[in-house]
């Protein structure tokens, strides 16, 4: 722990206290230090978006940033926005339209989905597909997780 | 994988980060959308990281005396969301999206990307086809470097030990400038195989080099065409030869005359 540093920030509500090494990745962090697991550690190099977090807001590859660079940040992961109930309708829709088959891409998919559902708008197929395209699933094949969203965005 | 062991600090004023960089083995972290993932695969071993996303005056986009100042921390979300960019510079406004994906552009930055120098990237070409300005801070002088000049081959910058990448200048477009940005990529949000970033004459390509490669064609489609297959000299990557990248090239470059 030569370089290690002490950060505070706050997750899914909580204020978390830790000393971290940098070259700790947040996701691994929240998996292995606060045993969040809910959000899935996939390619590692920012590709597949299993990880894909909420961090002041905004949606993250969790396996792009570190731990010390949320110091001071707010993180929300599937498990926060799921007690919060903010994920439910999509929950509900992708249980509805079987938008997942392993579930490993389903945590980061939720993220990302409820991004466009934060925005207030009708959206296309197209675009629905274009705004999940950081995210992949080898299960789905895709057609049922954009009906999923589909229905939550477009009502 | 996981990231090598290194140091990491946060300066809060430039002086700070400039005395940090010039240390060995220093490296500047800005939205690390890049730089993490060659940590990640142990391409990069770094012993200092300098995160600069600290430092104040260089998140900010300002549009004034002909010129937009893009500050060097911009990210590509600020840069799709900026009125500013979608009036004055319809070129970068149309190359933006193309940068990968939301989650990526939220942290990703104008300046990480053109420092970084991926030839495959958007804005490195975009920058020279629209004849941008590089500031460059070092501790003792602030220089400023044409796109052009910035640019020395594959990852190579004329960026040297101790100078950081603070700003960039683009003219804006008057109203006769035709502007127009094309790539094709395999995915949405992937590297291009090939892109083309077309100002008036200027024709500057990505992914076809080591660098941004620069033609201007003023003469008609298919001498430019047949000038473009006669210089241009695409590296293959792991799923195109040469000759592919090079007819997609003119693909590209007939789609951006017919739509100018």
């Amino acid at each position: 722990m030569e370089h290690a540093l002490d950060i505070t920030l706050t997750v899914n509500g909580t204020r978390v206290q830790h000393r971290v090494e940098p070259r700790e990745h947040l996701i691994d962090f929240l998996r292995e230090k606060l045993g969040l697991t809910g959000s899935h550690v996939g390619c590692e190099h920012g590709v597949c978006g299993a990880c894909t977090l909420r961090v002041d807001g905004q949606i993250v590859r969790g396996c792009l940033m570190l731990a010390v660079q949320a110091n001071g940040c707010r993180v929300d992961t599937v498990e926060g926005l799921s007690d919060s109930k903010e994920l439910a309708k999509l929950q509900k829709a992708f249980h509805e339209k079987n938008a997942l088959q392993c579930g490993f891409c389903t945590p980061g998919m939720l993220l990302a989905a409820q991004d466009l559902v934060l925005k207030n708008k009708k959206f296309t197929r197209e675009e629905i597909r274009q705004h999940i395209s950081g995210n992949y699933c080898r299960c789905t094949g895709y057609q049922a997780i954009v009906d999923a969203i589909e229905e939550v965005v477009n009502g | 994988m996981k990231a090598p062991s290194f140091a990491y600090a946060k300066p809060a004023s430039l002086a700070e980060a400039l005395e940090l960089l010039a240390r060995p083995g220093a490296k500047v972290l800005a939205g690390g959308q890049s730089l993490i993932p060659s940590l990640n695969m142990r391409l990069s071993s770094p012993e200092l990281l300098v995160d600069i996303t600290g430092l104040q005056g260089l998140s900010e986009i300002k549009a004034s005396n002909g010129a937009v100042r893009i500050g060097a921390l911009v990210t590509h979300a600020q840069l799709e969301q900026s009125p500013e960019v979608k009036k004055h510079l319809p070129l970068l406004a149309q190359a933006v999206p193309h940068v990968a994906h939301t989650a990526i552009r939220n942290r990703g930055t104008l300046g990480g990307s053109l420092a970084l120098a991926d030839p495959a990237a958007e804005y490195p070409a975009v920058a020279v086809a629209l004849e941008a300005v590089f500031e460059i801070t070092s501790k003792t002088s602030i220089r400023r470097v044409d796109a052009a000049n910035f640019f020395k081959g594959l990852f190579e910058t004329d960026l040297k030990a101790g100078e950081l990448l603070t700003a960039v200048e683009f003219p804006v477009a008057k109203p006769a400038d035709r502007s127009v940005f094309v790539e094709l990529a395999r995915r949405n949000g992937d590297y291009a195989i090939v892109g083309l970033a077309a100002h008036n004459d200027r024709f500057v390509f990505l992914g076809a080099g080591d660098r941004p490669v620069q033609f201007s064609f003023k003469s008609n489609l298919e001498e430019a065409k047949a000038n473009l297959k006669a210089i241009l000299k695409p590296p293959a990557d792991l799923y195109n030869t040469s000759a592919t990248k090079l007819h997609l090239a003119g693909v590209l470059l007939e789609r951006a005359w017919n739509t100018r």
